[in-house]
Formats: C-alpha cells, sequence, structure tokens
C-alpha cells in the first residue's frame, strides 16, 4: 500500500459481478433451468398411457402446488439464513412450522370436531396464517433486535419453543376424542394426492404476494448479508426491515405447511446446495436457484412416491430423509477446520 | 462537528460509557486513547448507532444521529469495526460497492462506479479486487473494509484501532492515507489507536479515555506528556522530543 497518495485514475465500464463468477452463474442457471423442465416432462407424462384428459388435470393440479411449496419454502430459507447470518439454521428447525401446528390443534380442539367441520377451510387458513405470522414475528423480532442477543440465544428460544410447542400439541392429541384426531391428521398430513383447490388458490395468492415482497427488498437482503451492524451504519432500518422480512417468512412458511405438512429440510437442502453452486451472495441468483431446485427435487420425490414406491409413504418422509442426511454431511463437513 | 452529550451505556448497571461529554471536530485527525476495556468501542459504536445507548444524544453537524432516517446518518459517518468477521461470499468489488448502499439503494449510478473505482485504487486493490474477501489475509481485508468505508464518502469517517492485523509498512501507509483524507478532502477522521506513538505523529487532537470516562482531551503535544499519559494509562512513560514529534518510551 505505499503508493497511497498516487490514487489511479478511475477505470470506466466494470463488469459486475465479475466475469467469472457470472460466467458460472451462468452454466448452473442454465442446469438447473433444464433439470427442472425435465422433470415437469416427466412428471406430467410418466405412465399416463392413454388417459390424457383424466390424467393430465389431476397431475397439473399437483405440480402447482408442487411448485407453490417448493417456492414458498426455497424463498422463505433463504431469507431467513440471511437474517440469522447462518446457513444452517432454517424457519422449521426454529419452530415455526410446530407453531402452525400447534395453531392448527388448537382450533380443533377448543372447536371441536363438529363446529370445526363447519368452519370453512379458507377461514382456517387464514385465521392460521394471520396468528402465526403475528407470533412468529413478535417472538422472533424480539431476538433479532437486539444485538447483545447472540445467536445461541436465538437457537436456544428456536430449540426450547419447537420443543414446547410440540409438547403442548402432543398433549391436546392425547386428551382429544378421536373424531376430533381423526380431523386434525386430515388437515395436518395433507398431501399432494389430495389437495384442496381453494386452499390452493389462497395459498398461491399469498405466495406471489410474499415473493414479491421479497423480490423488492433485494438489495437490503444483499446488504444484510454483511451482518446487522454492518447494515445499519449503511442506513438500513434494522428493526423495521427485520419485522418485514419476518412476516414474509412466517406467511411462506404458512403456505407451505397448510399444502403439505412439516418438510424440515427441503429448505436446508436447496439453499445450501444453490450457494454451493452459485458462490455469490447475490438474492437475485439465490432466490431463483434455491426455488428450482426446491421445486425439482420436490417434483422428483413425487414422482418417486407415486410410481416406485406406490404411495407407501409421504413425500414429507422421503425429502426429510435425503434432508437429514445431507445436513448431517453438512455438519460434518463445517466442523472440519 | 459532532457533538456528544451525557452518552450513557451500561452493562448489569456497570457503566462501561459513563456519561461521556465530547466535541469531535468536523476536520482533521482526532485519536481516541485509552487501556483495554477504557470504552473506545463502545463510545464508537454509540456514535454509530449500532449499540442503543442508555442516555444521551449525538448530534452530527445539523443531524439527530440517534433519531434521524438511517440513510441521512449513513452519507454523513461511516465506521469501520474492530472486528472483520464476515460469512459471506463476496468479493473485493461487491464490499466496496455496499459502501454505495446509503445512495444507490442496490443501482449504481455512474457517480458510484467511479467512487468504487477510487476506493479501490486509493487503498492498493486493484489486483485483488475479483478475490472473495474470506480468501484475503486480515490486512488485505482490512483494507478492502476500509475501502468499503471511503466509497461512502462521508464527512466523519470512525475507525476502531484500523493497524490491527497491519505490518509496519502498511500501518504507516494507512495512517499516511487517513492524514491525506483529512488534509486534501477535509474530512474528520476519528480513530481508536493503542500506539500512542502513531497518535503522536500523525493526530491534531487526542482523547484519552479510562473506564468510562473522557480524562484527556487536547491537542497532541498537550496529552503525549508523561502527566497526561500517566493519568490515561495509569503507568508513567518517559517521552521523548525525536525530529520534530514526541514519543513516548513505553517499551522498558
Ligand atoms: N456485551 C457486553 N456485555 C457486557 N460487558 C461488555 C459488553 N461489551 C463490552 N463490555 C464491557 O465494556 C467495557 C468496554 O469495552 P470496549 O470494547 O468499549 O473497550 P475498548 O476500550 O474498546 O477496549 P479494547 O482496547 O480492548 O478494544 C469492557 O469492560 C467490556 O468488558
Ligand atoms: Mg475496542
Amino acid at each position: 500500500m505505499p503508493p497511497l497518495d498516487t490514487a489511479v485514475a478511475p477505470r470506466n465500464g466494470s463488469t459486475r459481478p465479475g466475469t467469472k463468477v457470472r460466467n458460472r452463474i451462468r452454466t448452473v442457471t442454465s442446469v438447473i433451468v433444464v433439470l427442472f423442465l425435465a422433470s415437469v416432462a416427466f412428471f406430467l407424462t410418466w405412465g399416463v398411457d392413454g388417459h390424457w384428459d383424466f390424467a393430465l388435470p389431476r397431475r397439473i393440479e399437483q405440480l402447482a402446488a408442487l411448485l407453490v411449496v417448493g417456492i414458498a419454502v426455497a424463498v422463505s430459507t433463504v431469507i431467513f439464513h440471511t437474517l440469522t447470518e447462518n446457513h444452517i439454521l432454517t424457519p422449521s428447525i426454529m419452530g415455526f412450522d410446530a407453531l402452525y401446528i400447534l395453531l392448527a390443534t388448537s382450533i380443533v380442539f377448543f372447536v371441536g370436531a363438529y363446529a370445526y367441520a363447519e368452519i370453512p377451510d379458507l377461514l382456517l387458513f387464514s385465521i392460521n396464517t394471520g396468528m402465526l405470522v403475528l407470533g412468529a414475528t413478535l417472538l422472533y423480532r424480539w431476538i433479532l433486535s437486539d444485538a447483545t442477543r447472540g445467536l445461541y440465544t436465538l437457537v436456544l428460544v428456536g430449540v426450547i419453543g419447537g420443543t414446547l410447542f410440540g409438547s403442548v400439541t402432543s398433549f391436546m392429541f392425547r386428551v382429544m376424542n378421536p373424531n376430533e384426531f381423526d380431523v386434525l391428521m386430515t388437515v395436518l398430513f395433507a398431501s399432494f394426492s389430495s389437495i384442496d383447490t381453494a386452499v390452493l388458490g389462497i395459498a398461491s395468492v399469498l405466495l406471489v404476494g410474499g415473493t414479491i415482497a421479497a423480490y423488492r427488498m433485494i438489495s437490503v437482503l444483499d446488504v444484510l448479508t454483511l451482518g446487522r451492524d454492518r447494515a445499519i451504519t449503511l442506513g438500513v432500518d434494522y428493526r423495521r426491515v427485520v419485522t418485514v422480512l419476518l412476516v414474509i417468512v412466517a406467511g411462506l412458511v404458512a403456505v407451505s405447511t397448510a399444502l403439505v405438512g412439516p418438510i424440515t429440510f427441503l429448505g436446508l437442502l436447496a439453499a445450501n446446495l444453490a450457494y454451493r453452486l452459485t458462490s455469490t451472495h447475490r438474492h437475485t441468483v439465490n432466490f431463483p436457484v434455491a426455488a428450482l431446485l426446491a421445486v425439482t427435487m420436490l417434483i422428483l420425490g413425487q414422482a418417486a412416491l407415486q410410481h416406485i414406491l406406490g404411495y407407501a409413504g409421504t413425500l414429507g418422509s422421503i425429502i426429510n430423509l435425503a434432508g437429514g442426511i445431507f445436513f448431517v454431511i453438512l455438519l460434518v463437513r463445517q466442523s472440519k477446520p | 462537528m459532532i457533538s456528544v452529550e451525557s452518552l450513557t451505556k451500561a452493562y448489569n448497571g456497570d457503566a462501561v460509557v459513563d456519561a461521556v461529554t465530547l466535541q469531535l471536530p468536523g476536520s482533521g485527525l482526532t485519536t481516541i486513547v485509552g487501556p483495554n476495556g477504557a470504552g473506545k468501542s463502545t463510545l464508537l459504536s454509540l456514535i454509530s448507532r449500532i449499540l442503543g445507548p442508555d442516555a444521551g444524544t449525538v448530534i452530527a453537524d445539523d443531524i439527530d444521529v440517534l433519531s434521524a432516517p438511517g440513510t441521512e446518518v449513513a452519507k454523513k459517518l461511516s465506521i469501520l469495526r474492530q472486528d472483520q468477521n464476515t460469512t459471506a461470499r463476496i468479493t473485493v468489488r461487491e464490499l466496496v460497492e455496499f459502501g454505495r448502499y446509503p445512495y444507490s439503494k442496490g443501482r449504481l449510478t455512474e457517480a458510484c462506479h467511479i467512487a468504487v473505482e477510487e476506493a479501490i485504487s486509493y487503498c492498493d486493490l486493484v489486483s485483488l479486487e475479483e478475490r472473495p474477501i474470506h480468501e484475503m489475509s486480515g490486512g488485505q481485508r482490512q483494507r478492502a473494509y476500509l475501502a468499503m468505508v471511503l466509497a461512502q464518502d462521508t464527512r466523519y469517517v470512525l475507525l476502531d484501532e484500523p493497524l490491527n492485523n497491519l505490518d509496519m509498512v502498511h500501518a504507516t501507509g494507512m495512517m499516511r492515507l487517513l492524514r491525506s483524507l483529512a488534509d486534501d478532502q477535509g474530512k474528520s477522521i476519528v480513530l481508536v489507536l493503542h500506539d500512542i506513538n502513531y497518535a503522536s505523529v500523525y493526530s491534531d487532537r487526542i482523547v484519552g479515555m479510562r473506564d468510562g470516562e473522557v480524562v484527556q482531551d487536547g491537542p497532541t503535544s498537550e496529552v503525549i506528556t508523561p502527566d497526561a499519559l500517566q493519568a490515561v494509562f495509569g503507568t508513567a512513560f518517559p517521552v521523548h522530543d525525536l525530529a520534530g514529534n514526541k514519543f513516548a518510551d513505553y517499551f522498558r
């Protein structure tokens, strides 16, 4: 640095990001888009044998649900990673979907199965989502907005919260009558094979809203990758931004949980694969790449479930198995120096 | 001028910055010195809004730092922190571009590109600009963060121990750079240093902190004296005149 006083004249026409990184991003995106399109074609056409007018509409609806869930999970996880400055935490690990299930269970528990059946699906979904957004935002904003509460508090609250929500839920399961339990099971462990079109509709609306909101905050999200402190010194209104982002995350978690129940590891898998493949912090790249990966994995998982396993199991369990293995590998590799 | 009024921060009832009242000038180079734990970093964090104070006000020129919109403040003062950890995968150039965020909100203008180029070449990073920052040495990374702060182009630049990780040559280069920022661009540089001889050679003013309070505040020649240093550090050092500068002999 000695010749500091001889400042070089500025060079114009700079390329950003660097050519190497750009080429890599282009290659990665192309490959993933091709994979995605192939899996869509495969999903729509495999084993139809002639009954197109019967099979196609049903499969397209399933595909739509897979798209909604994949995008919701990927976008919410990437936002959550940026917010917590950590790539291993996910909204699920931090108890978001446990909270959703607790809320859904409490409604059945307190209202009773008969009254519950009377509540329109749409209203139910709205109540659940609204409560999740409120609860999660209040809880996690409180943790994230104070600098002195570090990552450990966050993890601790998440794990304790998740466990607590889970235990209260299972307590309610135990004291419920079998009728209520049955109703609840069909609500909570919905699958792609039995999609409620009305819920899919409102979920898509929520997804589009949340994703647009996330895209409008892309430059703030990029700044947040530098960490809370630097974001503040660059003029980010941290408390407000964190609140808005948590609302988006909670809304998207509600979307995916309402449609398929908890799929803990999908977001983790898709987001971390995306970071590794693109090696950039830019959300304009990581959002679509993670979303395409998530959707592709869901499609392939669902196809395997239908054609190979013959519906023995759930999509959630397939994803959690694959994701769980990936999670362990990730932890082992990170713990190495 | 930055006016700090009765600024206070306490942890568990212990005030680590204790009702500090201080004026930082609108130009020139001001150095804050003091023993470990004196509250220097905490003071800078409070002024730059990274930490919320328990009491007190900070006014920079006409802006109330603690209540004005973040973007206004970010165009007025910037800070280089003591630790430079990040998990983000970014290149030097991308990092420096973040310095323009208060102006561009992510969409760089022509003026932004010029500021980024200047900051990069000022900090001697042209050959490293495509390098991811997590693949750099501590000193190189320090310079990259400094370049980001320079791209932010604020009147007030706060730096917490900017000589950390730098070898002698680069440390002197850094001090010369900061000096020229103050002299040529009329900026006000406020930095924390542990080496009081660098402080002595380069500063216009020195502020001495101890136990959360300002115990010395004055022109360099008045603070680099055995008595004043004794008040700050609790130890007496002999002070020698050497080629027109005062040097404290703290080696023995
Ligand atoms: N989060 C915290 N919780 C409790 N005490 C803290 C916290 N942060 C700082 N302190 C205490 O505040 C005091 C001042 O810390 P500060 O970092 O401002 O010192 P400093 O003057 O910058 O020291 P150094 O020269 O070592 O950088 C120290 O005694 C420290 O232990
Ligand atoms: Mg310090």
